[in-house]
Order: structure tokens, then sequence, then C-alpha cells
């Protein structure tokens, strides 16, 4: 006689200590296999994109920093990159490259928190994430010698950045990026080739190649699915024409591949922040532009390579000092989407680092 | 103190019970302290490993850490959950710690010193350590949670692939031994069986840690996953229960692997007991070594590693274990050392070879 078996709900979430953040699965599971997923979200909604129609240009910044709060800088970044397009304020050099480099800063720091947050799920005991945690701290000390702030920057300024950097602050970043690719191999050596970690990533979790670009996924994500697409490259922004620097790619889409591809991009980003230091021209950083902003009547979308994908701003302009509408494109809700066909069919145990692959922020996916 | 306990006369009036009662007393408390100080050890190793220093705030260097978290244990509330099943759920914790305690009655901390010496020492400890299971089980069961059932059910499968592997290094010792005696067995080892029996030794090891939830099988309480697992609607009391049975069965691993394998209390100029506790709180540093590097094996996964490569390695230990004793009836000779170790060697490439873990993805 066959014991009947039936499957049951489990709620992962809104507080579990894999959700990273207020995310909620509504897991189906027979035994331990999932074979249902609903995603729920918005349990951080906190109508950004309504609240940015009664601020002025300027005012919008600070908020940009609380969508992905793990990378503020990128965020900023973003949003000011669209307000520029929009009413065709050109920037300094300086602080162009100043940008670039804060960006590639905020990369490295947000994957070291992907990849650390990813060992972690993988149950490796928080180790690896210290670790990473202990870079992550050395870059949060650089912002906070420009910007003074440790998580919510708010450096970039329409047209430029806020602040020139001090004189300590290149000598620490020249510090800094000389060091860190010995920690990168120290990451790689003490894990890369670790046989658990291999049978736990390798081949689980995959996204293919098609329906990561049908679910229009960026970033690591669609990179990690041999898919070379990189907004630095395809449509490049700020200064990133000049620099020299390759595009990881994974093979198959599966969580290693994804993985891998976050450590590859630290190194780069480590390239990309040495070049823009030799280069880094001296000037102004700030342009003229007036505090109460009021672009001509019209519309633009502004996207970066963000570290988690895509980031896009999109504004439209009715010549007042607010935004008449400001729409953001966030790469990790839209890189949620084919989490339902990367999860079925795996095991609990699986759904948890498939979706700590992905490296979502739910600041960023609830606005 | 342990000598002349063991010194006191069976003849005097009592003195049976006298001698029973006074050594139980010794080992309570040595076994809750010891399990005070590895909790301890482990917290500032982890830290360590980690890059972060550790408990280091209350007391000197931080050593009356698990005195403050038993304190705050012992205040907090004790909830049980409503539609959980009372009698199971208060039970639970109780089976779970009272096995870890008993397997010290037949460890032998020097020459003698035990409390019981059974002629079936080591069986008595296969036995009763598999019981603490029962209560993770009706722990899970108990608090009526969906998480904490499938950590129940998942110690239940781990423990049934588990205790095989476990069961036939052991034999390997025996046979070697020619004793179940946990006495004798340090007695027979003029050489440590950990250099007679390496192949034996790791599968032990890795057995053992199954056994005890250590990393990289600690998939009971995975706390990525199922967050707490078994004890994840405990609180207060019952919970620091369940920590300290972890402790408990930690440190009794620990102490078998030394009698077992690492020739228990002997070693040359320091007194018999000392080198029983530097062998333990080194087997211990090993497991916090490893929980510290390894990420979690997948459940499917540990399955296919007991089944699959820790089983047929244990046959095979056993059967090469078998035909040198039948041939060296005397004792092994120190040569056997190397041999066992090549053979080791071999098998293990062998196997890591032949064996790959992975895949496991299901059609629904």
């Amino acid at each position: 006689m066959a014991i009947r078996t039936e499957p049951f709900v489990i709620n992962m979430g809104p507080q579990h200590p894999s959700t990273h953040g207020v995310f909620r699965m509504r897991l189906t599971l027979d035994g331990e296999v999932v074979v249902d997923l609903e995603p729920v979200f918005s349990y951080l909604h906190r109508g950004i994109e309504k609240l940015v129609e009664g601020r002025t240009y300027a005012q919008i910044i600070p908020i940009t920093d609380r969508l992905d709060y793990v990378a503020s800088m990128s965020n900023n970044l973003a949003y000011v990159v669209a307000v520029e397009k929009l009413a065709g304020i050109t920037v300094p050099e300086r602080a162009e490259y100043l940008r670039v480099i804060m960006a590639e800063l905020q990369r490295i720091a947000s994957h070291l928190i992907a990849v650390g947050s990813f060992l972690n799920d993988c149950g490796a005991y928080f180790t690896p994430f210290m670790y990473m945690y202990r870079e992550r701290e050395d870059i949060v000390d650089l912002f906070e010698m420009v910007c003074g702030q440790r998580l919510t920057y708010n450096y970039m300024r329409i047209g430029g950045v806020s602040h020139d950097v001090p004189d300590e602050f290149l000598v620490a970043l020249d510090k800094f990026v000389r060091r860190m690719p010995y920690f990168i191999d120290e990451y790689d050596q003490l894990l890369a080739e670790n046989e658990i970690l291999l049978a736990r990533t390798k081949g689980v979790g995959i996204l293919p190649k098609e329906l990561a670009i049908n679910s229009s996924a960026a970033g690591p994500v669609l990179r990690g699915s041999d898919v070379k697409w990189d907004i630095r490259k395809a449509d490049p922004y700020s200064v990133y024409d000049r620099f020299e620097f390759d595009i990881p790619t994974g093979s198959v889409g599966d969580c290693y591949d994804r993985y891998r591809v976050r450590v590859e991009e630290m190194r780069q980003s480590v390239r990309i922040i040495k070049q823009a230091m030799e280069q880094l021209p001296p000037g102004e950083v700030r342009s003229e532009v007036l505090p109460l902003l009021r672009p001509p009547v019209g519309e633009a979308y502004g996207h970066i390579e963000g570290p988690k994908g895509e980031l896009g701003f999109y504004l439209v302009s009715d010549n007042s000092i607010a935004p008449y509408r400001l729409h953001i494109r966030p790469p990790t809700l839209i890189n949620l989407t084919a989490l339902h066909d990367m999860i079925i069919g795996w095991k609990i145990q699986d759904a948890v680092i498939i979706f700590g692959s992905i490296d979502i922020c739910l600041g960023e996916v609830d606005r | 103190m342990a000598n002349y306990i063991a010194a006191l006369p069976p003849d005097w009036p009592g003195g049976f019970w006298v001698h029973f009662g006074v050594f139980t007393v010794i080992l309570l408390v040595f076994v809750l302290v010891m399990a005070l100080v590895i909790i301890y050890l482990e917290r500032r190793g982890i830290g360590r490993f980690q890059s972060r220093l550790g408990p280091n705030r209350t007391g000197p260097f931080g050593l009356l850490q698990p005195i403050a978290d038993a304190i705050k244990a012992l205040t907090k509330e004790s909830i049980t959950p409503a539609k959980g099943d009372k009698w199971v759920y208060w039970l639970a914790p109780v089976i779970a710690f009272v096995p870890a305690l008993m397997i010290f009655a037949v460890i032998p901390f020097q020459d003698g010193a035990l409390l019981a010496d059974l002629n079936i020492g080591i069986l008595y400890v296969v036995a009763i350590s598999s019981v603490s299971i029962v209560g993770i089980f009706m722990a899970g069961w108990g608090s009526s949670n969906k998480y904490s059932l499938l950590g129940a059910m998942r110690s239940i499968a781990l423990v049934v692939s588990y205790e095989i592997p476990l069961g036939l290094a052991i034999i390997g010792v025996v046979l070697l031994a020619g004793s179940l005696s946990m006495n004798e067995i340090v007695t027979s080892q003029s050489i440590p069986f950990i250099l007679l029996q390496p192949l034996g030794f790791l599968i032990f090891f890795l057995a053992a840690s199954a056994e005890i939830n250590r990393s990289p099988f600690d998939l009971l309480e995975a706390e990525s996953e199922i967050v707490a697992g078994y004890h994840i609607e405990y609180s207060g009391m019952k919970f620091a229960l369940f920590y300290l049975a972890e402790y408990c069965e930690a440190l009794a691993i620990c102490a078998i692997i030394t009698t077992l394998f690492l020739g228990g209390w002997r070693g040359p100029v320091l007194p018999p007991i000392l080198w029983f506790l530097i062998k333990v709180v080194l087997v211990f540093f090993v497991f916090v070594w490893v929980r510290s590097t390894v990420p979690r094996l997948r459940v499917d996964q540990i399955m296919d590693f007991a089944w699959k490569c820790l089983l047929p390695l244990a046959l095979i230990n056993l059967f090469i274990t078998g035909l040198q004793v039948v041939v060296w009836p005397e004792g092994l000779p120190w040569m056997v050392v190397f041999l066992n170790l090549a053979i080791m060697a071999v098998l293990i490439l062998l196997w890591s070879k032949l064996f790959k873990l992975g895949g496991g993805r299901v059609e629904v």
C-alpha cells in the first residue's frame, strides 16, 4: 500500500534569514521539492515614484539613495545621468572620472555583499560573508571620506559631484586598489573550487539564454547566461568608452556562473579604477546648475550598468521645478521575473541559493 | 581525586553507592562545565576564523559569556505553541539531552576511571547516541511548525544513513582491540588506532559530524533554509537544553574519537586526565575548523554521500582490517601504518573519480 502524500504550502518570508529583506516566497512543496512558487513583494513599498513628483530635481537625489541601499552611488549616478540628458547639462571632465571611480567602487561593494550572502545561503556559516565585509568596510571608509556618509551617500549632483575628493582619498584609494586583487584571489582560493560548493551550485537553477533575454534580465544574471551585454560597452555613458575592460560571461547560466561573473566583475572594476586614477584630470567637479532646475518640456531615459543590472530612470518634464513623472527600471525586480522557472523542481535548499544568486535588494524591488 | 575514588573499597559500608554517587556528581559537573568551555572555545574560534573577535566583553577574555547566556536563557519567557502537542513538546528537550550525558558513563578519563566499565561499552555508546535523535524528532513534530517538521524529517533520514558507516568504522577498531570495553580499547592502543585505521578514522569522523549535526551535514538546523529547524519554536530554558545537548553530544563524540582512535588518556609526561582533555579539545577544534570553512551539502547529496561513498569505503576498510588481523594475530606491526595510509590514499582517489555529487532536479 502506497502512503498517500500531499503537497504543502510553506511561507518563506517576509521574515526569513535568507530572503535578503522582506521578500516572501509562497512555496508549495512536495516533500522537499518545490512544485510551485508565488513571489510576494511590496512589503517595503514607499511610493517613491509618486513621492518625487512633489520634489525639486535636486531633492530627488537623496531619495534615490533609498532604492538599492547597498549601492546608493549607482542610484545617484543613474538619476543624475537621466536629469542631465533631460536638461542638456554638461559635466566637467574631473567629475566624470570621479563618478566612474565611485560607481566602480560601489559595484565592488555591492558584489561583495552579493557573493558573501550567496555563499552564506550555501551554508558556509558567515565566514565568506565576514571576509567580504572586511573589504567592503574599506570601500565604505573611502566613501565616508568623500561625502561623510557610510550608507546613503547623496554624493552625485546634477552637473557633477558634490565635493572634490580630499587629498588623502587618492592615497587610500591607491592602497585599496593595490590590495583588492589579492583579496579576490583569496576568496577564490578559499572557496571557488570547493567540492561542496561545486556540487551545490553547478547546474543548479539554470536560466537558459533565451529565457534570460525574453525576461529582459540584466546585469550578472544575464551575463551568467552567456549574453555579452553590458550598458558600459553597449551604450557608453560618462567616460566609460575611454577604459579598457572585459565583460565576463558564464557558460550555462547556473548559480555558479552568476557567482563567477560577479567575482570576475570585481577584478574588472579594479582595472577600471586603476585606469581612471591614472587619467584623472584636474579642474572643476561641478558645473553651474540652477538650484531650481526647470528642464524643457520633454522626456528622457538615462540608464547605467548598475551592480545588479541595467538601472534606468525615465523622466518626463513639464518645465516645472518637479518632474511630471519619474519611472524607475529596477533591475532586481525584473531579474526576479524568471525566478519561477529557475526554482521549480529544485529542493527547498536550492530555492534559497537560486534566489540568493539573483542578488536582489528589496529597497529597489518594492520602491 | 579520581584515583582516590577509584580506590574506595567496594566493601566499605554502602561503598558501591558512595562510589557511584560521587562519581556521577563529578561526571555531571565535569560534562556541564566542559560543555560551557567548548561553547566558549567554539565562539572564540569561529570568531578568529571569520576575522572578528568573538565574545570578549563578559569577564576576562569573554570567559563568562556562556554563563551570561545561561542566565539569559533562564530568565526568558517559555512559550508553548498553541497548536503544538504539549507533552511531546515538553519531553523533547529532555530526551535529546539525557542520552548525551549518558554516553559519558563509559568514557575512560584515565585507566579504570570510568563510571561503568561495561564489557560492551562501545555498543552502549552506539545505542545511546542515536536516542537523542528521537528527542529531536519529537521537537520537530510537537512544535507543529512546517520548518521544524522538515528539520525533523531530515534528522531521521540523516541518522538512518549515517549510523551504518559509523558502526562499521567502529567494528574496525573493535577488531584491532579485540574487545568492546572502552577501557580495553584504550589499553590496547600501543600504536594509536588513527595510524592503523586512517580510513576508519575519516569515516567515523564524517559520520559522527553528521550524527551531531555539524557542518557540512548541519541541515537539521540549516539557518539559511529552515531557519533553526527542529528548535524553531523553543525558547528560554527548553531552547538552552537543546543548545546544551548539542554541545554535550559534540563533547561526547570528541571523547569517543579520542578513546577509539587517539589513544584516549595515553601519553607521556603529563597526567592521563590532562592528555585526555587536550585530545578532546583538539578534536573539537577540528570540528570548529570544518564548521567555519565549508558550505552545506544538500539533503539528497548527503544521503548519496552516505550510501555510495562512506558505506562501501567502510566495508572495504572492515575487510582489509579483518585480513590484517588474521595475518598478524599477535598485533599489527608498525609497517602496517604506511600500508594503510597508502590504501586510504588510493581508495579516496578512486572514489573521488567514481563518485560525483551534483544535479538533482526533479521534473514536476
